[in-house]
């Protein structure tokens, strides 16, 4: 080590650790506006709607009549509604959670696919009587008052 | 009676807290009214035993279910099983609460009873920072979570506790983590009080190591333990979710791990001085802030238990007061911190520096990960942060790290060079190489799973690398302890790598007789049959599970039916062989009479926690090392001193 580097050693630390640490936040802020996966309501994906495979959360109501099962017996297609009568037809294949039901409020983690319909990875409903999906809070009011009243039994 | 006696010991605690802060800050004061010093240490002590008492008293009422406390009408239940009625005791926000006090306040007296190294103004100042921190606590439980709350009329029956919680996972998950977050309030009052005292030494590096460690090696095992829970309990067959909850757990275990690599420097060559202190603030702060995240209701999860504007208020001002007031006596007093002593950039010394900033590089990734939804909530922007940000950020800083970990114990201390220990450096490489080359041909892998796969193979050779040409009955046991936890980093690696890569999942509708194909498992839905449970009844799938041309085996996993309260859960079958586990869950009735059922087969998945385990127990080996060789040099000094004595 020159004797130059070593009087500065501590420094030189402190300038690395911070370059590192400011790095990786910049690093982190650039990853999570592109990364992080956005909330939309239905109304939102008709008007605005996201690219094709982003990943994204769809939140709103199963239109009642509008669930069906496929032959396999495990592929689900419905509807989730929104305000202005807008419709956005969903794909799931999975085991729907329990409390999955026509009428009721429900969030899809999932991706926009190219046909226009909205393949879900995911579905979030009401989970037991204190659980909500946190992004149903944010649904209109009309919205809302129903979906208060579909899934908060029991919530005071 | 018994709920008021716990409430009693819980005032006298909080007031016993408070005269050790008092008498600690006289006596570091000195002067006039420093005698009462004598106090400090039994004052902790005495503390510790009455918050033991007030939980003790806690799991009395919740054993016997006495409804006519708040706490136990509103999350037991007369029929439930002991051991969840006992565990229902934590499993609610007031229980926890006094679940972490008491651990704090036995972790302070534990100090008090055997810490003997410390200087003794240090010492004072390091209890009263203990106190101080306690004090907070005691005054949010009291003054906002009392769990000793009396009902005017008892209830006629308990609202019972979160199936989710129903089991044998929550009798041992929380008390594992509280004893780790909270066992790290010891580094916080130790870098406190050295920062109070101005005495930052080796000597202190080596007193703080094995209070370090303790709490160290339960949180790995807590998480571990939580999530093999999450796995199995949630029947999502997912280990790691990112959940803002799980966040708050692993972001103190990351500063810990930091914190336990730069004592190690401080404690050998008395180096980054101000830097551990910094990070034994920062340890503890993440595990406060976690606890701010999970109690204060920002965040829903099974995790959260109540949502209360208040409470969070509570705790954002506690964290606030103690976060910022560490901070600032940090800021005060790191100029006075001398220096320690320098070292090259290529030399063990080097590479920990280096393994600390990349963990705080990724505790930083993980923070702005897990705040980033509460901050853009502020803006009336909803969004959600999930492994497409966490893998691949994280990756960006875990991949150099894992490398230099596979290299960097073989490094001496002080001064080195990387042509000393280029053989190994290149075996490493050519690991690295090889298994990249060969993972490729075996199949089509993703680039995060496929460099894992690699590293995974590098540091598992890398790790033992140091153990090579020396006599190994001869060897530490710390030293042990170093080369079996970065062992099994390696090995929970290859877990986590390998379930990523080469899962198979299947999901099907079947009739009964029916069979269905998952990697090399055949699975045959026997028959369905409801069943019933003391407080649920369930719809169980009796499936027999034959791998490849082996005997079958029968499973049942369940969809279960809780009344108390209402709510449906999975409960997922596993078959466990050495290569993996196959994963089961039963689904609803589909048309014609068929059943939906969701199988995994997912190679080597149990790595992950056989891994964390070995993980722990080289902390456990280190730990036992570090005190037994500490014993022996207090009892060499010893003998020094009375020779001394005898011949004058």
């Amino acid at each position: 080590m020159s004797a130059m580097k070593a009087k500065h050693q501590r420094l030189v630390l402190i300038l690395l650790a911070l370059v590192a640490l400011v790095g990786a936040g910049l690093l982190a802020a650039y990853a999570l506006r592109n990364q992080a996966s956005y909330f939309y309501l239905p109304e939102q994906i008709r008007d605005n709607p996201p690219a094709v495979g982003q990943a994204i959360r769809l939140g709103g109501m199963v239109e009642t009549g509008s669930l069906k099962t496929q032959p396999d017996g495990v592929t689900i297609n419905f509807v989730v509604t929104g305000r202005d009568r807008s419709r956005v037809p969903v794909r799931f294949a999975g085991i729907a959670p329990d409390l999955f039901v026509e009428g009721s409020g429900v969030v899809a983690e999932g991706r926009l696919g190219p046909e226009g319909t909205f393949v879900a990875d995911n579905l979030l409903a009401k989970h037991d009587e204190n659980y909500m999906p946190r992004e149903l809070e944010g649904m209109s009011e009309d919205q809302a008052r129903t979906m208060a009243e579909d899934t908060t039994v029991g919530l005071k | 009676m018994i709920a008021e006696i716990g409430l009693a010991a819980l005032w006298l605690a909080a007031a016993l807290a408070a005269l050790q802060l008092v008498a600690g800050a006289l006596a570091v004061r000195g002067g006039a009214g420093s005698e009462i010093a004598a106090l400090i240490r039994p004052a902790a002590v005495v503390q510790g035993a009455l918050a033991s008492v007030s939980f003790v008293m806690l799991l009395w009422v919740f054993a016997v279910t006495d409804l006519s406390v708040k706490l136990v009408a509103a999350n037991s239940h007369s029929m439930k099983p002991m051991v969840f009625k006992l565990a229902g005791a934590w499993g609610n926000h007031e229980g926890s609460m006094l679940l972490w006090v008491t651990v704090m306040a036995l972790a302070g007296g534990l100090i008090a009873l055997v810490e003997r190294r410390l200087p003794e103004r240090t010492m004072h100042a390091t209890l009263a920072a203990q106190g101080f921190v306690g004090l907070g606590f005691y005054a949010f439980l009291l003054l906002s979570s009392n769990p000793f709350e009396r009902l005017a009329l008892p209830a006629a029956e308990g609202m019972g506790l979160n199936p989710l919680l129903q089991d044998i996972g929550l009798a041992f998950h929380p008390p594992t983590l509280y004893f780790g977050y909270v066992g790290l309030s010891i580094a916080f009052s130790f870098a406190v009080g050295a920062l109070i005292t101005r005495q930052v030494t080796p000597e202190f590096a080596r007193a703080m190591r094995p209070w370090v460690l303790g709490a160290w090696v339960f949180l790995t095992l807590g998480i571990t333990a939580g999530s093999y829970w999450a796995y199995y309990e949630l029947g999502w067959g997912g280990w790691w979710f990112w959940d803002p909850v799980e966040n708050a757990s692993l972001m103190p275990w990351l500063a810990a791990t930091a914190l336990l690599h730069s004592a190690g420097v401080l404690a050998a060559r008395d180096a980054l001085r101000a830097w551990t202190i910094m990070l034994g603030v920062v340890a503890f702060s993440m595990s406060m802030m976690g606890t701010f995240l999970v109690r204060s209701g920002i965040l829903t999860s099974v995790h959260a238990f109540a949502v209360d504007p208040e409470r969070g208020t509570f705790i954002l001002a506690l964290l606030a007061l103690y976060i910022g007031g560490a901070l600032l006596l940090f800021a005060l007093r790191a100029g006075t911190i001398s220096e320690g002593e320098r070292f090259s950039v290529t030399s063990r010394e080097g590479a920990l520096v280096f393994n600390n900033v990349m963990l705080s590089a990724i505790l930083a990734i993980v923070l702005m990960g897990t705040l980033y939804p509460l901050l853009t909530e502020a803006f009336d922007t909803r969004v959600s942060v999930g492994p497409p940000y966490f893998n691949p950020v994280g990756a960006i800083f875990v991949v150099p790290m894992l490398i230099v970990m596979a290299v960097g114990p073989l490094l001496r201390w002080r001064r080195d060079s990387f042509e000393r220990i280029g053989r190994e450096a290149a075996l490493v490489a050519a690991i690295i190489l090889a298994a990249l080359v060969l993972v490729s041909i075996i199949g089509d892998v993703a680039i995060l799973p496929l460099l894992s796969l690699a590293l995974a193979a590098a540091l598992a050779v890398g790790s033992l690398l140091p153990l090579k040409g020396r006599n190994l009955r001869l060897l530490p046991i710390a030293t042990w302890g170093m080369v079996i936890a970065h062992f099994g980093i390696a090995v929970a690696l290859f877990g986590m790598a390998s379930e990523r890569a080469f899962s198979k999942e299947r999901l099907a509708a079947v009739m009964p007789g029916e069979a269905a194909q998952v990697g090399p498992w055949t699975v045959t839905l026997e028959a369905v049959e409801p069943v019933a449970g003391p407080n649920w009844t369930a719809i169980e799938g009796r499936m027999s599970a034959r791998y490849r041309d082996g005997d079958p085996t029968t499973i049942a996993p369940q969809a279960r039916s809780f009344w108390t309260p209402p709510q449906e859960t999975t409960e997922s079958a596993l078959i466990t062989r050495w290569n993996g586990q196959l994963y089961a869950v039963m689904g609803d009735q589909a048309a014609g009479g068929r059943w939906q059922v969701r199988l995994w087969w997912k190679p080597f998945v149990t790595f992950i926690w056989y891994g964390g385990m070995l993980v722990a127990l080289g902390g456990v080996l280190a730990l036992i090392g570090r005190v037994l060789s500490d014993l022996k040099r207090r009892s060499v000094t010893r003998r020094i001193a009375e020779r001394k004595a005898e011949t004058p």
